[in-house]
């Protein structure tokens, strides 16, 4: 029987089967929250996959408008509950944008040092759980044993374990307990053995690059067009990290850290580490790619903060103070971004001159990354819409708001 | 043989004397497979957890949580009994059973040493992969009758990845026995007596590869992580697993890991000497029917012991895989059957038939048995060799 | 390039549909006519010494001030404002393009502002569109898809203005 072609959208096949609407999510085990994707299948092929998301919003920026800079703080911690250190600081260094604020050195090390070990962590979380999205359980109770580690630090920190609300605009709530930055040093090296470990268990895994490589490839145009980035982005080959390339406030917060941005360029990685090889497979892009860029950003944040604890140790006097709940924000407006662990997180607040913003916008690093999911898993198994999916490693609380 | 015993001393009707010993051997079987699921699903836990780098249950029962799965089982029974609306009842309610019953024939004809076997059948090999691919029907149906597009999808997973996998098992299955040369269990695993070179698997190159086809097969035909596509909890919720619950769930599971140790037993059988150890201690000491009856059944006992653990060694390399690797997906499943196994599989088959031709001694020196060569006890064979009716 | 130099070629180019310009802010921003958006944008991105390959973020930022006690010292004029933070990875400078428009469209409560479409320029403003459009109310004709977000679609009004009131519930919940 002829099949007329309804929709060009659909992928032709050798055989048609009758076709399935089918919905994964809001309640699924690897959609990373309550995400729903309404699948069109023809057998085991998705011919089209639609996000539909919005079931964790909290409207967190009407809240902002409600309330003032430092009393927000706490709600940027539960946007990307993963990595609550880098939402603090995109929220805080865009009020201190707008204020005009300069905070101490010692103050910008620890900026670095709890960031980056937040970015560990997230990064952590996204390897673990890959892996359970590809049906490999093991890593992700690795992964989450060393992410304890971390979590522990950061409890000795702010007493949180999850959403720190640590990092105010204007500066940190308090300053580090001591003997704090031994065990920070302890742990480090720790991590940085486990990391031969998941690249054993995950990246040169043979099934594992079967069902990564050359799986929802992402080219660079795409990418940038539909506004990617983080691990997303450098995965697709584009050397661009908001450490280096961001605003003067966020490139300055990093200035004389030595690290590379971690894309592929020319065809090989930057060889300022050890790393297991890219296997043939693989195409620039596609999900292999994305896991690889996170792993080896473990690694350099691993440096990073080590660098940070140097720093940390040679700048003197108190950390900053943040400012007072009631301080009054100038009339303007400012808009930030910063490196999170996900992405480039933006923040944009407008101040009317009194100490509540009269508005406040968060722009979620990865919205725009999931808006890419329908492009990339066109035509693919349902297999890999958790393989892509997990690629690129989203957190439903930043993407809802 | 007992049967006729309590028919000649009782006067017992032959059908009630029958009935009776298989019923009592029935429920040893179901004891042993019950006791298999329930000690699985702990070591499950337990090795998942040394895996992963943590305890696993430590609290049920004392030490080691060894009541895990007695909890685990009284938890079952005591859940809600859910149907879902649309399901189709009767067939929802049939499918666990299906399966459970496949899984459970498969012991019928198991031999757990020399003629520890409920039915003896000359056709042993036959007989039990036959079973085996049924338990897929319990599965399907389980799939089907749930009216949930996930549990569909793990149903024709199931269907499409067990149906193929049965092409290169059987093939697999079949190498040994044309060593042998005989489709009865009993006697594939006696002909493996003596020192372990003595086993299949050692019998010649092509045999040895076999062995490995035939374990990746076995995974592939009992659903084992990478191949465990059909219930995929990342991709498809539970799969066909997704609206069963409490009871009707364990049911499925304890077939699960019923067959998993048959497919195992099966295997030790097949390729790793069966009841026959790498050294030949029963010989040694001189366990055997020929010195005395009792001797002989000690010798037995030691061999159950052998197999047992044999099988037991291949389950635990099926979670130790498990916990391992990541899962496939389908299509390299099947590429990984079509491509790879079948052919490789009748590669083997037709080098170890040229092999059998030309060195039908096999690659290594067969050791001699020590001692007096124990034969089975007569009335193991089976009974169309003792010129009864089958 | 120094955001002073693109406004001269902007306003070389378009004239008067360039409304104004904020160089002196800490994010620079050039004001211009709704109408003239998605044709500014495509010159924007696809001029070689522009590149404006990166579209970051749709703001809509409502300014009025329901509360009468207040709205003496409301230091704005009651209006509705578009964001769009671009940015071009080649030439690494970055760029605020300000829309102004009426709250309502015609001033009729209820009637939409509209301005043109940019989802086909960059596809990131799809997604950022529909939120805009989904909070704050404001229509992007041109659209492919213009549906509510993150709302359910049945909701009722555009929560980020800043007279939206809650409904008193929703499908029978109480929602305060």
């Amino acid at each position: 029987m002829p099949v007329e072609r309804v929709d060009p959208e659909l992928v032709e096949f050798d055989v048609r089967t009758d076709e399935m609407l089918i919905n994964m999510g809001p309640q699924h085990p690897s959609t990373h929250g309550v995400l729903r994707l309404v699948l069109r299948t023809d057998g085991e092929v998705v011919s089209s996959a639609a996000p539909h998301i919005g079931y964790l919003h909290r409207c967190a920026e009407k809240i902002g408008e409600n309330v003032s800079p430092r009393q927000w703080i706490p709600y940027t911690d539960r946007m990307d509950y993963l990595a609550g250190m880098n939402m603090n600081l995109g929220w805080a260094m865009t009020v201190e944008k707008l204020m005009d604020l300069e905070v101490s050195e010692k103050t910008r090390h620890l900026r670095v040092i709890v960031c980056e070990l937040n970015r560990i962590a997230s990064h952590l979380v996204a390897a673990g759980t890959y892996g359970l999205d590809l049906g490999s359980f093991t890593p992700f109770l690795y992964c989450f044993r060393e992410r304890e580690k971390i979590l522990n630090l950061f409890e000795a920190v702010c007493g949180a374990r999850l959403t720190y609300s640590y990092i105010a605009p204007g500066g940190l709530i308090a300053d580090l307990p001591p003997g704090w930055l031994e065990a920070c040093e302890r742990c480090l090296g720790e991590l940085q053995a486990v990391v031969p470990e998941l690249h054993a268990m995950l990246t040169s895994n043979e099934i594992f690059i079967r069902r990564t490589a050359g799986v929802g490839v992402l080219s660079p145009e795409m990418a940038i067009d539909y506004g990617c980035s983080g691990p997303v982005l450098r995965g697709s080959g584009v050397k661009w990290d908001l450490r280096r390339d961001g605003q003067p406030p966020v490139a300055r917060m990093y200035e004389d850290y030595r690290f590379e941005v971690i894309a592929q360029v020319d065809g090989s990685y930057p060889r300022d580490q050890e790393y297991p090889p890219v296997p043939p497979e693989a195409v620039v892009g596609d999900c292999w790619h994305r896991f690889y860029v996170r792993m080896l950003e473990v690694v350099q944040s691993i440096g990073l903060v080590r660098q940070a604890i140097e720093h940390y140790r040679r700048s003197a006097g108190p950390v900053s103070e943040p400012i007072k709940i009631t301080q009054k924000l100038p009339r303007g407006e400012a808009y930030l971004e910063t490196e999170a662990p996900k992405g480039q997180m933006g923040f944009l607040v407008v101040g009317d001159g009194t100490a509540i913003p009269w508005r406040v916008r968060a722009r979620s690093s990865c919205f725009c990354n999931l808006s890419v999911l329908t492009e990339i898993s066109r035509g693919c198994l349902l297999a890999d819409i958790p393989a892509i999916l997990g690629s690129l490693d989203i957190v439903l609380g930043e993407i809802d708001r | 043989m007992i049967a006729e015993y309590l028919t000649t001393r009782f006067g017992l009707p032959e059908w009630l004397a029958c009935g009776g010993v298989a019923l009592v051997q029935c429920l040893i079987l179901l004891g042993i497979m019950m006791f298999a699921a329930a000690l699985f699903t702990w070591m499950e836990r337990k090795v998942a957890g040394r895996i992963q780098d943590r305890l696993g249950p430590t609290r049920v029962g004392g030490r080691f949580g060894w009541l895990q799965s007695v909890a685990d089982g009284v938890k079952l029974l005591a859940k809600e009994d859910l149907i879902p609306g649309e399901a189709d009842g009767l067939l929802f309610r049939l499918a666990p059973y299906v399966s459970f019953c496949a899984a459970f024939c498969v012991y019928l004809a198991l031999p757990f040493s020399n003629g520890w076997v409920a039915q003896h059948l000359n056709v042993g090999v036959f007989f039990i992969v036959a079973i085996a691919g049924l338990e897929v029907f319990g599965v399907i149906l389980g799939g089907y009758s749930s009216a949930s597009k996930w549990s569909l999808y793990g149903a024709m997973r199931e269907a499409a990845q067990v149906v193929s996998y049965e092409v290169p098992l059987g093939l697999c299955v079949v190498i040994p026995v044309m060593v042998a040369g005989t489709l009865d269990l009993v006697a594939i695993g006696n002909m493996q007596r003596g020192w372990g070179v003595n086993w299949l698997v050692f019998h010649n190159p092509f045999l040895f590869i076999t062995f490995f086809i035939y374990a990746l097969c076995t995974l592939a035909s009992t659903n084992r992580a990478p191949f465990d596509l059909a219930e995929a909890e990342s991709e498809l919720v539970a799969g066909f697993l997704t609206e069963y619950s409490g009871f009707r769930w364990s049911v499925f599971f304890m077939a699960e890991y019923g067959s998993m140790y048959a497919m195992s037993g099966l295997g030790a059988i097949l390729f790793l000497g069966g009841w026959h150890g790498p050294i030949p201690l029963a010989e040694m000491l001189g366990l055997s029917y020929a010195n005395h009856a009792v001797l002989g059944w000690l010798g037995d006992l030691l061999g159950a012991g052998n197999f047992l653990c044999k099988a037991f060694l291949g389950v635990a390399a099926m979670m130790w895989l498990r916990w391992t690797l990541p899962r496939l997906r389908i299509d390299q499943v099947m590429t990984t059957c079509l491509k790879y196994c079948v052919p490789l599989a009748a590669a083997m088959f037709v080098g170890t038939m040229l092999w059998t031709y030309a060195l039908p001694g096999g690659l290594l020196p067969r050791s001699t048995p020590l001692g007096a060569v124990a034969e089975a006890p007569p009335w193991t064979a089976p009974r169309a060799a003792r010129g009864e009716r089958p | 390039m120094e955001v002073g130099l693109i406004l001269d070629k902007l306003k070389q180019r378009f004239g008067e549909r360039i409304l104004g310009a904020d160089l002196e802010a800490a994010d620079p921003s050039i004001e211009i006519a709704p109408a003239a958006l998605a044709e500014v944008a495509r010159i924007l991105r696809d001029d070689p010494p522009l590149r404006f390959d990166y579209l970051h973020c749709i703001t809509g930022v409502d300014y009025v001030q329901p509360d009468a006690k207040k709205a003496k010292s409301f230091p704005w004029e009651v209006h509705f404002e578009l964001l769009y933070h671009l940015s071009s990875m080649a030439h690494r400078h970055r760029l605020v393009l300000r829309i102004k428009l009426p709250r309502w469209q015609g001033g009729v409560e209820g009637q939409l502002p509209e301005v043109p479409t940019v989802s086909h320029l960059w596809r990131t403003a799809d997604w950022h569109e529909r939120e805009v459009f989904d909070l704050s109310g404001v229509r992007f004709a041109g659209h492919p898809d213009l549906r509510r977000i993150l709302c359910p679609e049945d909701w009722q009004g555009h929560p980020l203005r800043k007279d939206y009131k809650t409904a008193e519930e929703y499908h029978g919940i109480r929602t305060r």
